[in-house]
């Protein structure tokens, strides 16, 4: 392929060989010898006093090498780190063993470890440990957990309450004083196992001589890991390697850094064997985070002519039984600000509560907060067309930020970079030919058919994120990212990015970017991430964030090259450094096309470094390492069209047809865009009709096997329609924005929607996911619609 | 080999003398795995999936749920697509095997792992190798398959990447590229039978 | 998740299996497609001092016709009776629920033996058996002995094969010929290869003129503590005529009789009864038009 055209090309992903051929390295494929593998015994209570742990029998079984308890642990590990503790919020991050010590707080939480020399025999010692527990109650939903006489969790958590925020702007009262029409809802965003399909799973090799502790885990953020890790064990970030190639899916389940991992890297150090440990999935549901879990009461106030002015949200949030790496800022920072959508509503208003429960910690999946606040809007938007009696559609449009006022500032002080939200409309409702649609779902149901059509217009902040912004928000750490482009003397090109991707592709993207930049062969850039001690401090792969901000720490350095390069070149040449230009991989002299040198010559004879070679001063060498701070964040957008059709007796629900038309600026590689796309929208659809962790009143997890948590297959799936406009950023170097969470924010309400749309002429407002098939049978029952 | 010398060896039925086979406590089982013969003692307890990884360190085949339900430890076993983490080692005893890391024929790719990759079938590639060999048993089954038929087809795979459409779209491509000849790898030397 | 250790024999042969059964004693537990067992087995909730795998006995898989019954040997995979000829062109009913059952890979290696002796009331061939009547062949050191399939579930996850016994065959009455039998399966599961939210077996004789239901077998999955057969339904059909208010009130008669419990994920007892009704409807319609009557 032409280097010109590198950029925007459909080309294959070259992290694919090795994952079809089986030999990629994730976490659980790694064995050394003289491994010996660790096992968590976790508790079977939601609440609990410890009040013995007898694990003699179990040391004494075959294979055992140690067993430890959370007292044995005790001063050697320090508790669980939360990294986000929300600016302005009132947060209490209780302290969170990662073997609990005297007190269980949720069915999972670990009580001990044991190492043997096989998983096998680590599980029969597991068995043979004997542990008293003195049963406390338990509290499970959130709203239960605040109020008076609810079973404390923690001392220092009063009411159970860990965080409470608030953000508005314009003037809400106001707004609802002056409405012509109110609506006033309770929504239930329901909690969900994230299900990466890797499960998670760290080894620990420690080498005494050095004092160097090596660590292969499953995780989105190599260096986070390891700061996190280093707070947990003392180990000292330059003792700490943290290796992690491939990781099968993360969803933001493995953004977090969890007590195991440090009690793995603790027993390394004790024992002097490597330790390997692998998460089950009964144990991944019960011990990796959940994500949502919101209950939400809502109000939106409007005019009669569809125009929305104000907007109230009180959310009660459950954050589970610890506060987990990034769990504050889900329900608040990634959640209230996008809250007015695609919309200009002048007056909004959000107040959050999030409570500590007797349940698995939450923290962010995929989407993580604008899910939740993009279905409050999209549905409340259908709900209000409904009651004027308007089109959603229109609805809509009425309300859009117009494409010629952007920057937008939003009532809740975020700056839209770029929209163009009606082009996306318009273009999802020309894939199905809405009016023609609606006409048709009419006639369907004068024939008894109950059928919908539901939309849903989204704007997602991601690019995560401008420092000064993120750290005022409370993040421990900015949200820059880092790259070392190094043109080899060859002229071949390695590029060291602190992104982590781990499904999303950026082997290949990168590689393009790189190729297009230096006007390279693709197949001369190499990219390599996930190992804390090849890669610079990065920050890792989550929130639609790598491609648009380690893409842009990729284009800084390589800019950085070329500029460098012109100065080589020009000494080369012996011209002037501002009549030499950089073209498809040739520095030239500005009107004498024939003489150049390319960019091996240049990186020969920076390396060389003689005095014919670099101007007397200059250092040698081809690299350069960027720290890409975004300016702003970036603001994908678009339009998704769900239909569908409902049984009448059994109430369960089919898709008929799903459209999908998003904008994430300039696309790199509008393959792996669209594969971002259908994933997410998969994992949104998923939410709306058949995804739920249910606990029941004792803190068991009802769902804590593949054979009960419904993750969707192939059968129940659609077929997606997917295509794209494109609006650039206009404050990212090459005009990206994230796409990576955007499926899953937009279609979650657009399946809802349309359900809701073709219950709406019996009555039907609102109903709460999952929408499955029992749920609406009753309310088709309670319509008469069945028997 | 390590026998249980168990009273059970032989025993009598009325006035019929009947065989009794051993009880062990562990085995040597012999097992062609991707065309190569493995001798490997086990323990009867011993999944074929811990087997195939750590025993023999092929761990392309992965291990996603504890049920049964994700089917990322899909291999083939004497022509039949199996979760290998449903069944023990011992079990596979004079059985021939196929996995992922068997599928291409040297440099060349399998029309299926092909297909996968040049229609974006993967993402995180956790499930990519179950579901490739779970297709490879689907097309031998079905060559000419419709989009639904290949959705039942792969309803024992779960993948959280791609929401299937170009997994499906990849297994469609390659049946339409391949004959159903051209499914089968290297011919084998000589199929071992079952234990009889 | 690892089982406990256990220790392990594979009989070539019925006789061998029985007789080492007969010393193992009740900790032996018969390892056929091991599709239930050994999930069981790795949570340990199942840990078998003995385990007894029959895959090596070769005679055990098979599908023949002989006179008036198609018999199954008790090995015989979920697939093989999905792809069987013979199966398809008589015994509709056993193809179409075996498409149902697990998923792919399932079918490849569950065996219908197993599933039946397993005994979950969400099981799809306990409804098939019991729709079709068919008998159960088991053998013990002892002696062989035959059950019906009225008599074959004793309870949730117990069947009436006891501890040192081996199911071997099932035995299918063939249908009356004539194309005027015909069966079907019909199941509602949250999504492919669930455990079924209900589940419904049924296997409808015409008369010969088509107008009436001669024969009907209802068999019933998740609708009880263990599979059920419509006993009141089939009465609503038996003698009436082949119409869509006879199919209608065997529904409201199989809603009524039905055991099921409520459950947090997949629907209530109330949910299940009225799906029975539905999904009963939905079985017996399209059987009866498979058989070739007219105006359902």
């Amino acid at each position: 392929m032409a280097v010109s055209a590198i950029f925007g090309a459909k080309v294959n992903r070259r992290e694919d060989p090795r994952l079809i051929s089986g030999t990629g390295t994730y976490a659980s494929d790694v064995a050394l010898a003289n491994m010996a593998y660790a096992a968590f015994l976790r508790s079977p209570h939601a609440h609990a006093k410890i009040k013995r742990i007898d694990a003699e029998k179990a040391k004494k079984l075959p294979g055992v090498v140690t067993v430890l308890t959370g007292k044995d642990i005790g001063s050697k590990l320090n508790p669980v780190p939360c990294a986000w503790p929300v600016t302005g919020a009132d947060v209490k991050i209780p302290k969170y063993y990662p073997i609990a010590v005297d007190r269980v707080r949720y069915v999972g939480d670990p009580v001990a470890v044991v190492v043997a020399t096989s998983p096998y025999e680590a599980a029969d010692a597991l068995d043979a440990i004997v542990v008293e527990y003195d049963p406390l109650p338990a509290v499970i939903l959130q709203e239960e957990a605040m109020k008076k006489g609810a079973p404390l969790l923690y001392e220092e958590v009063p009411n159970n309450i860990a965080l409470h925020w608030k953000i508005g702007g314009g003037n809400v009262s106001d707004a609802f004083s002056n409405a012509e029409v109110t609506i006033k809802e309770r929504f239930v965003n329901q909690r969900l196992q994230p299900t990466a399909i890797e499960t998670r799973g760290a080894t620990a090799q420690y080498d005494p001589s050095t004092g160097m502790l090596t660590m292969w885990v499953t995780t989105q953020n190599p260096h986070v890991h390891r700061l996190l890790l280093t707070l947990m064990t003392g180990i000292p970030e330059q003792k700490l390697r943290i290796i992690s190639k491939d990781v099968g899916g993360g969803f933001g389940s493995k953004i977090p850094c969890y007590g195991p991992e440090a009690v793995v890297a603790l027993l390394a150090k004790e024992t002097g064997v490597p330790i390997k440990w692998v998460e089950d999935r009964h144990e991944n549901y019960v011990a990796t985070i959940h994500g949502r879990d919101h209950v939400q009461y809502v109000e939106l106030a409007g005019k009669k002519d569809g125009t929305i002015t104000g907007l109230r949200v009180k959310v009660y949030s459950n954050l589970g039984a610890w506060l987990s790496t990034a769990a504050p800022g889900v329900p608040t920072i990634l959640f209230g600000l996008i809250l007015p959508g695609a919309y200009k509503i002048p007056n909004v208003e959000c107040e959050v509560y999030g409570m500590v429960t007797n349940t698995t910690g939450i923290d962010a999946y995929r989407g993580a907060g604008r899910p939740e606040a993009t279905y409050i809007i999209e549905r409340l938007v259908d709900i209000f067309a409904h009651k004027i009696g308007m089109d959603p559609a229109e609805v809509r449009l009425k309300n859009f930020i117009p494409k010629d006022k952007f920057p937008y500032n939003t009532a809740t002080g975020l700056a839209y970079d770029s929209g163009n939200y009606e082009g996306a409309l318009f273009k999802a409702l020309g894939m199905v030919s809405y009016d023609n649609l609606r006409r048709e779902l009419q006639m369907l149901r004068s024939e008894g058919k109950l059928v919908g059509v539901g939309i849903s217009s989204y704007v997602e902040v991601c690019g995560l994120g401008p420092s000064s912004v993120v750290r005022s928000t409370g993040f421990a750490l900015g949200l820059w990212e880092s790259a070392i482009v190094r043109v080899h003397p060859s002229g071949k090109v390695s590029v060291f990015t602190g992104g982590h991707p781990h499904g999303q592709g950026e082997e290949t993207t990168f590689a393009q970017i790189t190729a297009s930049e230096l006007g390279v062969l693709i197949d001369d850039v190499e990219v390599i991430h996930g190992d804390t001690d090849r890669i610079p401090f990065g920050m890792g792969t989550y929130g639609s964030r790598t491609t648009p901000v380690a893409g842009g720490s990729i284009v800084i350095a390589c800019r950085r090259i070329k500029d460098k390069g012109k100065k080589i070149a020009a000494h080369l040449l012996e011209a002037r450094e501002e009549d030499v230009q950089f073209d498809s991989g040739k520095f030239f002299v500005t009107g004498v096309p024939g003489v150049s040198k390319t960019l091996a010559e240049v990186a020969w004879a920076s390396y060389g470094a003689g005095s014919n070679e670099i101007p007397s001063g200059m250092e040698p060498g081809l690299e350069s390492t960027a720290f890409y701070d975004p300016p702003s964040f970036v603001f994908p957008f678009g339009t998704h069209v769900c239909q569908v059709e409902i049984d009448k007796e059994s109430g369960q629900v089919k898709i008929k047809r799903y459209v999908a038309v998003d904008d994430c600026g300039k696309q790199v590689n509008p393959m792996i865009v669209e594969g971002q796309v259908h994933g997410g929208i998969a994992q949104g659809i998923a939410q709306a009709l058949w995804e739920e962790a249910v606990y029941d009143e004792h803190g068991n997890l009802l769902t804590g096997t593949l054979s009960e948590y419904a993750v969707p297959t192939a059968v129940e799936l659609p077929k997606y329609e997917t295509t794209s406009t494109e609006t650039p950023s206009p404050h990212h170097p090459l005009g990206l924005k994230g796409v990576g969470e955007t499926g899953t924010i937009a279609s979650t309400p657009a399946v809802v929607n349309a359900v809701c749309d073709a219950l709406s002429p019996y009555g039907v407002e609102n109903i709460d996911m999952p929408l499955r098939s029992d749920k609406i049978w009753r309310i088709l029952k309670e319509k008469g619609i069945s028997k | 080999m390590s026998k249980k010398p168990m009273s059970v060896r032989k025993t009598s039925r009325r006035s019929k003398k009947i065989w009794v086979p051993e009880v062990f406590s562990q085995k040597t089982i012999r097992v062609i795995v991707n065309g190569k013969e493995y001798v490997r003692d086990v323990k009867p307890r011993l999944l074929l999936v811990d087997f195939l990884r750590d025993s023999l360190g092929l761990t392309g085949t992965h291990v996603g749920c504890d049920t049964s339900n994700c089917g990322a430890c899909t291999v083939i076993l004497n022509g039949r697509s199996v979760k290998s983490c449903s069944m023990f080692a011992i079990q596979a005893d004079g059985k021939e095997i196929l996995t992922i890391e068997g599928l291409a024929k040297g440099n060349q790719f399998h029309p299926l792992q092909q297909a996968f990759w040049d229609n974006h079938g993967l993402q995180c590639g956790f499930c990519t190798p179950g579901m490739i060999m779970q297709a490879y048993w689907f097309l031998k089954e079905n060559p000419h398959p419709s989009e639904e038929q290949i959705r039942w087809g792969i309803a024992g795979n779960l993948c959280r990447c791609t929401g299937y459409s170009n997994i499906v779209k990849a297994i469609q491509v390659a049946s339409e590229k391949i004959g159903v000849e051209q499914m089968q790898v290297e011919p084998r030397k000589q199929r071992m039978v079952r234990r009889s | 998740m690892y089982p406990k250790e256990f220790e392990y024999a594979s009989p070539t042969s019925l006789g061998e299996a029985v007789a080492l059964l007969k010393k193992m004693g009740p900790d032996a537990k018969v390892l056929a497609g091991g599709q239930s067992l050994v999930p069981l087995m790795k949570f340990r909730l199942a840990s078998p001092k003995y385990l007894l795998d029959i895959n090596g006995i070769s005679n055990l898989e098979y599908i023949k016709e002989n006179g008036k019954f198609i018999s199954v040997g008790a090995l015989t995979r979920h697939h093989s009776l999905e792809r069987s000829e013979l199966v398809k062109q008589k015994l509709g009913l056993f193809s179409e629920t075996a498409s149902w059952i697990g998923d792919p890979q399932v079918r490849n290696n569950g065996t219908i033996g197993g599933s039946l002796v397993h005994s979950d009331p969400a099981g799809d061939w306990g409804s098939a058996i019991i729709a079709s009547r068919a008998l159960l062949k088991i053998q013990s050191a002892r002696r062989e002995r035959i059950v019906d399939s009225d008599h074959f579930f004793k309870d949730t996850f117990t069947s009436a094969v006891a501890p040192n016994e081996i199911l071997t065959e099932i035995r299918v009455p063939v249908p009356p010929d004539g194309g005027r039998s015909a069966g079907a399966y019909e199941k509602l599961e949250r999504k492919a290869g669930d455990f079924a939210t209900v589940g419904v077996g049924v296997q409808l004789t015409l008369s010969r003129n088509r107008k009436t239901f001669e024969q009907a077998g209802i068999g019933l999955t998740s609708l009880g503590p263990t599979n059920l057969r419509g006993k009141k339904a089939e009465k609503a059909l038996v003698g009436k005529n082949v119409s869509l208010e006879t199919i209608e009130e065997a529904g409201t008669a199989v809603s009524e009789e039905v055991k099921p419990t409520d459950d947090v994920l997949r629907g209530s007892a109330e949910y299940k009864r009225a799906m029975a009704r539905v999904f009963l409807k939905r079985a017996l319609t399209r059987a009866a038009r498979k058989a070739g009557a007219s105006g359902v």
